[in-house]
This record gives structure tokens, sequence and C-alpha cells, in this order.
């Protein structure tokens, strides 16, 4: 298009000095600076037009608040403003391919967005009379329904709220278990390569954590299990396919071991989303194994949850599952909410949470569920599979694989021999991903690897997207290789942010804002 | 007298009192240190039990006591500068002080050139 | 499928890219009994017309709070959020981001998160807060924790007017844990004897306020007496608004506060996702579980925000770390800081101020109902009501009948109990004058 003048909106010149440019705002054109709220807001101000209180009266007793809270009102405009503003410095993956390991960043549909709005689901309170309700127990039960069939096993408890919080649940169960047969087993078996949480949960209830090395090859061998089972442990608990991209090509038999031992075999569901309507939990083994509904189920990460965290139950601790829960009765959803609801062979272990769990997200992944259907999360979890090994296929010459000998699941694990001598870390390769407009993978994890780099295209990438994803990590590579470190060890260079300084954040923490001193 | 753990302790003796710290390699290998947990005055410390922890921004290690003995005084300036655990790891930076119990064997610590020999095998 | 972008021309391309004659050649380490044939037993994939059908009819069988006079509370809010919220939350930029691990791509969701925290401690009125917690119920157990760690004694006490499904929350976790539990009779009458039961075993002495029941706790008194023992004071808050109208915990002598932030934000959705809010004094918060968002500059000097203190979380510390809690609550936090920055001090007061009447108006009128009594010297916008009958044959019926939603029974959180003539009656700024009219006429014509 031509101005006013005719002149060509062309620009003259581009050269270095353009990327260095400062300007007045600080902006740099789309991407504008914003202040917090405590330095734009002000007391007086409200975004929210209300009636004003006609009362004189109160019932707070000698409770009334006198203090000035310190939150800052922003009008609507203003609000509206900000919250743009600070979401346009965020990558998303509406906005690009999102490859972080271990974490399935799949599309979100926004139909589960308009199905949990229904006022049906998000509308009702959790305590109404239960016949006024029946509609969301339908969907409470009918998730399960799907989970406890996708999974081959015999119940579900949908009230942990993330997956961390359905593996307490699940080592819950298995520790009440134990309890009711009269057995004293308070080690459980974790092989090195497992998630944090794993540990974290078991040690949060009492467990003793005794690792298990992970072999050569990525794997747990069941003879490694079997020599570190003794009669005081009561469980073993293994992501599968596990935190290397691996199927575990020996769990049948590392379940048998641990079951003939008497404890019970925990699963970390975390990669379930390579195996669904492939392969049944239920048929390896499996006690107890939570999902996570935010990854294999595709509701929203939402920059750090809310996430859901079910957790499905075998024969043998189903009785254990905790409260509360629906039983279905001639076709119509029962709740049970209290140990006096319970029948004979319901024996709960207690409750994880007020209320009946994250309904929002059950809505969601139940739109999921029935968009897919069997066989379109049959098809969803070969396509992840297929991309993944696809990567690793056009990134093999270049990058190195610290586990040639076995396919890979719905991620691939790459480490950073391939960068030896180069001078460029792992860290430094995903920050110059930055550049070219990705998202880096997972890095440093699992942590049986060195320099870790963990990619999960996931099912949602076209085939286009994944040969531009391959293309860039080829020239990145090979930039590395060729001695550019500067495009490495000074990335980001245009992001919202260069590298930012942790170990000043971590130091002197400063962790909510304070009003700035009045210069003297 | 100063000697040296595997687990990159070193510890310096002056009769009954011993000052502990990590070694120059063990803060290099740590990067930059944020917090250090000292343990309180009076704790009785075993041999290879854990003293102190020392956090850098990814990471958390257990530093071990070299020797028995009972925490006399712990270095409160951590506290405000933990980077003086990678300034003078070996002097400022130390962790702690304890008096060592009686007769503790230091047969199977390193000093300075077996330490030295030994991180050049890692 | 519409949400599969690969064709099966892009499938057989990749296929021989990798090398492989079919699909299954990858799963070749799943034993070969074990791959399933058939697809499981559940129905085929659908199109987003016949999804939204199926889920439009399960939804209109619920009985929604806009469409009822409405007053239950226990823990879950019915208040106006800002149409706005909704959409913001909705930006692709926070709806699908991941856990802010990338500071430098990221600041959009660590700016929410560092104003998010600064909001959360100034309300409850405390030094430091979290970037959130799944909710008040999950915040409150680890809150006991937190506080056993700090005391190394093994021992809380829980008074009678916390909600009953925290304290089963706590009492769960204790249990698996084998830490001590000193769980108090329903304080239904408000005169618990709490101060008795703190000794020098106690780690602390969990206290809600408003509490279950609806009344205004003093802390001052528990928190100074749990002090003197060198136990903590762990205060609970299940209705935020209520900070608008009273004192918040901090200034009372809290150590930890809990509070579900479902109130501001967040739909009742019921039950969930709700969002925790966590707060402490600074000297505690290397034992604070959760994720915290930190300030501090970027390579050129730039104010900038990172996830911090990360060594306390269980991705380093693993079975040492002072929780298993990996995710947080985020765009629940967020929509809660949104609905809060567009009150701001200003509108929250308000917000309170008009709950607190209109919780006065309904009181009043019920009290002068033959056969019903008010129990609540003080309350906020919540209060327990004794009827002369069964609690929830009476809601079951104004439900029915008359399509009110009267309150929760105090039965439903305590069965087996004996108060089951007992209800929580919780009014907000959403009830009109109309419905407040309909429950009195209702709840005295029933009688």
């Amino acid at each position: 298009m031509l101005n006013d003048k005719g002149r060509s909106t062309r620009s003259e010149t581009t050269d270095e000095a353009d990327m260095t440019a400062s300007t007045f705002t600080g902006a740099k054109a789309l991407d504008v600076e914003e202040a917090l709220i405590f330095e734009i807001g002000r007391a007086e101000v409200t975004g929210v037009d209300l009636p004003a209180p006609k009362g004189a009266k109160s019932r707070l007793g000698a409770h009334a608040r006198k203090a000035p809270l310190d939150l800052p009102g922003l009008a609507e405009p203003e609000a509206v403003r900000h919250y743009v503003r600070l979401s346009r410095k965020n990558y998303s993956i509406d906005a690009g391919l999102y490859p972080l390991g271990s974490c399935t960043m799949k599309h979100n549909p926004r139909l589960n967005e308009k199905m949990a709005r229904l006022p049906g689901f998000s509308d009702v309170h959790p305590l109404q009379p239960v016949g006024t309700v029946e509609g969301a127990l339908d969907v409470v039960a009918e998730v399960g329904r799907w989970l406890v069939e996708l999974t081959g096993m015999a119940a579900v408890a949908m009230s942990p709220k993330a997956g961390a919080h359905g593996e307490l649940a699940g080592m819950m169960a298995i520790k009440a278990a134990l309890q009711a047969r009269g057995l004293d087993k308070p080690v459980v078996l974790v092989p090195e390569s497992a998630h944090g949480t794993n540990p974290a949960s078991a040690a949060l209830i009492g467990f003793e954590v005794r690792p298990i090395p992970a072999r050569a090859d990525g794997t747990v061998r069941v003879e490694d299990v079997r020599a570190a089972i003794d009669d005081r442990v009561g469980a073993l608990m293994l992501t599968n396919p596990n935190t290397c991209g691996i199927f575990e090509p020996e769990v049948a038999e590392i379940a048998a071991a641990i079951h003939e031992a008497g404890g019970y075999f925990y699963a970390d569901g975390a990669n379930f989303n390579a195996i669904v309507g492939k392969v049944r939990p239920g048929d390896f083994g499996v006690d107890a194994m939570h999902i996570n509904l935010h990854k294999t189920f595709s509701t929203p990460h939402g920059g750090g949850g809310p996430g859901a965290g079910p957790v499905v139950l075998s024969e043998r601790l189903a009785a254990f599952a905790p409260l509360p829960f629906v039983r279905m009765e001639k076709g119509r959803p029962v709740l049970v909410e209290d140990a006096s609801q319970t029948r004979a062979g319901e024996t709960p272990y207690g409750r994880l949470t007020a209320f009946h769990g994250q309904m929002g997200m059950f809505t969601r992944a139940l739109a999921y569920m029935l968009s897919h259907g069997s066989d379109g999360l049959r098809q969803a979890s070969e396509d992840a599979v297929l991309s993944a090994n696809y990567v690793r296929a056009c990134l093999e010459d270049l990058m190195t694989l610290p586990f040639p000998d076995h396919p890979s699941m719905h991620e691939v694990l790459f480490d950073d021999r391939f960068l030896e001598g180069t001078g460029v870390t792992t860290l430094d390769f995903a920050k110059a991903m930055i550049d070219e407009g990705y998202h880096p993978m997972t890095m440093y994890f699992p942590l049986v690897v060195h320099g870790a780099m963990l990619i999960e295209p996931t099912e949602s990438e076209s085939k286009a997207s994944l040969d531009l994803f391959v293309a860039t990590l080829r020239d990145l590579t090979l930039a590395a290789k060729a001695g550019d470190t500067d495009r490495f060890t000074r990335a980001p260079r245009f992001a919202p942010r260069r590298r930012l300084d942790e170990t000043r954040a971590a130091r002197a923490p400063k962790l909510k804002w304070e009003k700035p001193v009045a210069a003297e | 007298m100063k000697l040296y753990t595997k687990d990159h302790e070193w510890i310096a003796i002056d009769g009954d009192v011993a000052t502990v710290g990590i070694t120059t390699y063990a803060q290099g290998q740590l990067g930059d240190v944020v917090f250090v947990e000292l343990p309180d005055v009076g704790k009785a410390l075993t041999k290879g039990g854990e003293a102190a922890v020392v956090e850098s921004v990814k990471a958390a290690s257990e530093v071990y006591a070299p020797l028995d003995g009972t925490v006399v005084e712990a270095n409160d300036k951590l506290a405000d500068d933990p980077g003086l655990v990678n300034l003078e790891p070996e002097a400022g930076g130390w962790f702690l002080k304890m008096k060592l119990a009686e007769g503790v064997d230091t047969s199977d610590l390193m000093d300075e050139a077996a330490y030295e020999a030994f991180v050049q095998t890692l | 499928m519409r949400y599969l972008p690969l064709t099966a021309s892009d499938r057989a391309e990749m296929l021989a890219r990798i090398g492989v004659a079919e699909i299954d050649a990858l799963y070749a380490d799943v034993p070969a009994d074990e791959l399933l044939v058939e697809l499981p037993d559940l129905p085929r994939a659908r199109g987003e017309m016949e999804v939204e059908r199926i889920m439009s009819r399960m939804a209109a069988k619920n009985l929604t709070a806009s469409a009822a006079p409405f007053f239950c509370g226990a823990g879950a809010y019915k208040h106006h959020v800002p149409a706005t919220v909704d959409h913001l939350i909705q930006r692709s930029e926070f709806l699908t981001s991941y856990t802010p691990y990338q500071p430098e791509i990221t600041q959009g969701t660590l700016q929410v998160l560092f104003e998010f925290q600064t909001q959360v401690a100034n309300l409850l009125g405390m030094e430091v807060a979290n970037a959130s917690m799944y909710d008040g119920s999950t915040g409150t157990g680890e809150a006991v924790l937190m506080a056993h760690r700090i005391t190394k004694r093994r021992k809380a006490v829980l008074s009678g007017g916390l909600h009953p499904h925290y304290a089963e929350v706590v009492a769960t976790l204790s249990k698996m844990a084998s830490d001590a539990v000193v769980r108090m009779a329903p304080d239904v009458g408000g005169g618990e004897d709490l101060l008795e039961q703190i000794d020098k075993e106690t780690s602390c002495v969990v206290v809600q306020s408003p509490d279950v029941f609806g009344r205004i706790v003093d802390l001052a008194p528990i928190a100074e007496k749990a002090h003197a023992v060198g136990a903590l004071l762990v205060a609970v808050v299940t209705e935020v608004v209520a900070l608008g109208a009273i004192e918040p915990p901090g200034p009372q002598g809290a150590d930890i506060v809990v509070a579900e932030g479902q109130s501001l934000g967040n739909p009742l959705g019921f039950g969930g996702p709700y969002v925790g809010l966590f707060a402490t004094r600074s000297k505690y918060v290397r034992q604070m579980p959760g994720r915290l968002c930190g300030e501090t500059v970027d390579a050129e000097g730039k104010r900038g925000f990172v996830l911090t203190l990360s060594t306390r979380e269980q991705h380093i510390r693993r079975e040492k770390a002072t929780s298993n809690i990996c995710t947080n609550a985020g765009l629940c936090a967020t929509a809660f800081s949104m609905h809060l920055t567009l009150l701001g001090e200003a509108g929250l007061s308000r917000m309170a101020a008009l709950n607190h009447e209109a919780a006065i108006e309904v009181a009043e009128a019920l009290a002068q109902v033959p056969g019903v009594e008010v129990l609540n010297d003080t309350f906020f916008n919540e209060f327990t009501v004794k009827l002369p009958g069964d609690a929830t044959a009476l809601v079951e019926k104004l439900a029915r009948d008359e399509g009110i939603l009267a309150g929760v029974p105090v039965s439903r959180l305590l069965p087996g109990a004996g108060l089951d003539d007992l209800l929580l009656v919780a009014v907000t700024e959403c009830s009109t004058a109309d419905d407040r009219a309909a429950l009195v006429a209702a709840i005295s014509e029933a009688l």
C-alpha cells in the first residue's frame, strides 16, 4: 500500500544496527512493555459496577476490617489491555509446535471449552440435592467408564486434582490394601529414570524409596527388580511407556515379580497417550495408574494447571477407592460421599479433596473422548508414535540417540554427545530454538541421560509442520558443529526477554511487589 | 591439618575443633550457590551422615560430616551471602565448626595431594 | 478425524522414511499377545454437532444456580464474575501455554503469577504467597505437613469449625503418614475449648474463619496460645470475599493461611477446578509447598520474572521435596487475579458489603419464622439455621416443588452427627430481593 505522499512503504535499508536499536517506550512493535497492576492501578478505581450497599447494619462483631488492603483496581479497558499485552509475551500450542517431552502439548479443541461452559455443568453447586445434578453425575460416571474400558482395569477414583495427586491417591490405596492384609511392607521400588513426583508421592505417606538402576538400553530389567525385592517391598512405581520414551519390554514379568512378592504395581500414566486403544495397562499387570486428563485427553494446560488425575484401580485395589465415588444402579448414578453410604466390599480409605474432583476437566475430556471415539483415540496414539519416530528418523544421523536399540513411543530422547566440543550446551541449543520460533523440548530430563533432550511432537502436527521443525533442528545442529556458537550462547535474542538471572532470583527472593521507598 | 573426602568436603583440624566446607572443585560443579542449610549448634554429627545442604538454582546436594563430632558454630554469613561458597570455598565460605569426638579416625581421609590426584580421575 | 492433520499418504511416507512397513512395527516392544486387535468397546468418532447434542442433553438434566433462587455455600460460592475474565482466560496464550519453564517466552504467565502472589499476600495479610495450590482443602493438608516440618512435631489440632471435607483431607493424609490428629467435635454453638487442646506436642492448630457454620472467629487468642508452646496457627478461609469486610488472618497472628479462591473469577463448576491460596511468613518460605515466581533481571538488565526456589520441589528434591505437587491451578489463579484486578479494593469492599447486607436481610427474616432459629451471633454471608425438622427433607422438597436451592444441610457434610435439623444458608450479591423473599416464604410455608 502507498501512503498519501505516494512513497513506497518499503524500508530503505535493513542492517545489523536495526537489530540492536532501542525505542523510547522499550516496546518492540507488537511486543509492548507492561508495568505491574500495582504500578498502574489505583485503590479507588474499579472495573466492576455494583449497586451501592444500603445497610448500616453489621453482624461482623468486633472483626470488621480497618486497615486498607493495598489492592489496586483497573477500569475494564485498562484491565483488558493489561492482560492482552501480557498474553502476547507467552508461547502457546495454538501458536506453534510445543515439543515438551513428557508433557503432551497437543491441540486443545475449542468444543471442549464450549461444553465445559454449558451452565448445566459450570453453574451447578457441588452440594446441591443429588436429584438436581444427575447430568453432572452422568459425566463423572461416563468419563470413568471410558477410562476403565481403555485401561482394562476394574474401577476408577475420579477425585484426584492432578497427576501427582493421583499418584498419592493410588499409593494410598496400596498402603490401605497392605494394611488390610496386615502386612508391613514400607519400601517402594522406583527406577532412577522416574518423574520426581513418584518418589515424592511415596515419601509423603511414609514409604521408603529404594531406587532401581536403569540399564544401558534405557529400560528396567526384571532381574534388577527381583534383585531389589525383599520382604519389606510393598510396591513398585514404574512409568510405562517410560520416561526415555520406550515401552518397557519386560513390564509383564516385572508386574508378576512384584505380585509374587505380595506387592502392588503402580504405573505412572503420564505417557498413556502413546498406547490408548493399542494395549491396556490392566493386561500387563498394573494395579493402579493415574491418568493425566491434561495430557492424554487434551484439557488445556493453562500455564500450569488446573490438571486432573483420575486413578484406575485393579480388582485387588478397587475396594479401597477413596470417597467420593459414583456407583451406577439400574442405569442411574448414585453418589457415595460418606463411609456410612458404602456397601459390603467398599472400604474407602478416606477423602482426598473437598467435593468431587475436577468436573470442569471431566466435561472437556468427555468432549474429547466422544469426538475421537475408540477409533480416533487409537489413531491419535498411532499418529503420536509415528510423528516421534519420524522426527527421530530425520535427525538420528546428526543428533545422538542414547537408546538406539528400541523404537520410540510418543517421544524421542536425544543426548548431548552430538554437541561435544562445540561449546554449545543443551540449554544453549534450547534457547536457540526460541529464536527460531519454537518452544524448546524438555531438557535435562530424564536424569539418566547426559544433557537430555526429550522431544514429543504429538499427533497434532501436520507433516509440513514436522518437516520444518526437523529442518530447523538440522540447521541448528550444523551451525553448532560449524562453530557458530554465538547463535546459541547469546540466544534468545528475539524473545520478549533475554536470558533471566535465576541465581539472583534465588539468592535474594523477591516474591511480591513492594512499594518503592520514596527517594530522600 | 587439612584433609579431604571423596564427597568433596574439606576438614581443617585444629586440636579438637575442626572447620568443614566444600572444595573448590565441588563449588565449580554446583555452579552458583544460592542457599546453604546449616545445622543447629549442638547437633551431633556422625561421619558420613548429613551435616548441611547446599543448593544451586537447579540442584540440592547434601554435605556429609567428614568425622564424628558436635556442631559448635555455623557460618551465619552464608545466610546473607551464599555466593561466598563460590568466591572463597576453602576460606570465608566454610560451613561449620565441629568439636571432634574422642579418638576419631582420619585414616580414610585424603591429604591435599591425594585429593588433587583423586579429582584428576573424575 | 478433524483433530488429526496426517493423511493416509502422509502416514505412508513417514513409515517409509522410518523404514518400517506398518505402524505396529513401532510397537515391537509390546508383547504381541497384549496388542489389541479389536478396538475397545466404546463408541466411534463423532462430529462436533453430535457431541454437542449429547453433552447438552446431559447438562440440561441439571438445575443451574442461575435458574433458581440460590443459597448454597459451604465452601463453594456463587458470585458475579465479569464477562471480561472468562474472555481473557480463553486467550490462546494463557489457555494453551505450559508451566513457564522457559521464562523468555512466558513472561505473560509469570507476571500474572507475580501479581497473583502479591494480591494473595495482601488480601490475607501475610508476607509471602505461592503461585497457588489445587484448592483450599488440599492446601490445608499441605499446610499441616508444612507445620510438621517447621516444628518437627507431628500432631495437628483441628477446630470443630473447620469444613468437614477439609478435616477429612487432613485426617486421611495424617492417617497414611502415621501423624496424629485431634479432630474436635462439630462446633455448632461456638463454644469449643480449643486452647485446652494445644500442648507441647502440638505442631499446629487449624482454625477456619468464618467457620463452616458461618461464625467469625477471633484468631488472636488462639495464635497466642499456640505460639506460647511453639506451635503454629494455620488459618483457613473458604469464602475470600469475606476479606473485603473482615480483618485478615495475618495481623491476628496466623503463621500459615490457606484459602479457597473459587469465589473470585471461578464458576461453581460442581466442585472443581478451584484454586487454593497459600501464604505464610517470609522466614518459612523454604518450607513452603508449590511453585513460586520471583522477580529478577534479564541479560540486558530488564525486569523479568522466573520460577524460583525450585530446590524445594519434587523434580529436584524427589523424596525429600516439601510436597509432591507439580502443577498449580494456573488458569484458575489467573481468573482469580483478573477478577480481583477488576474489582480493586473499592470493588471488593462493595461486593463484600452487598453480601453482608443481603445475608443480614435473610437471617433477620428467617429468625421471624416460627420454629426457626438462627444460631449465629456473628456471620459474613453464610449462617446456620436450626429447623423444627429434617433439613435435607426441606431442601429436597423446596428444590422439587419450588425450584429453590435453599442451602446445604449440615448432615450432607456430617452425616450421622445428629445435626439433621441444621441448614447452612449462604446469601451473595447474586441473589435478588425476590429470591430472598421467595426463600423465606417457601420455608415458612413448608414448616
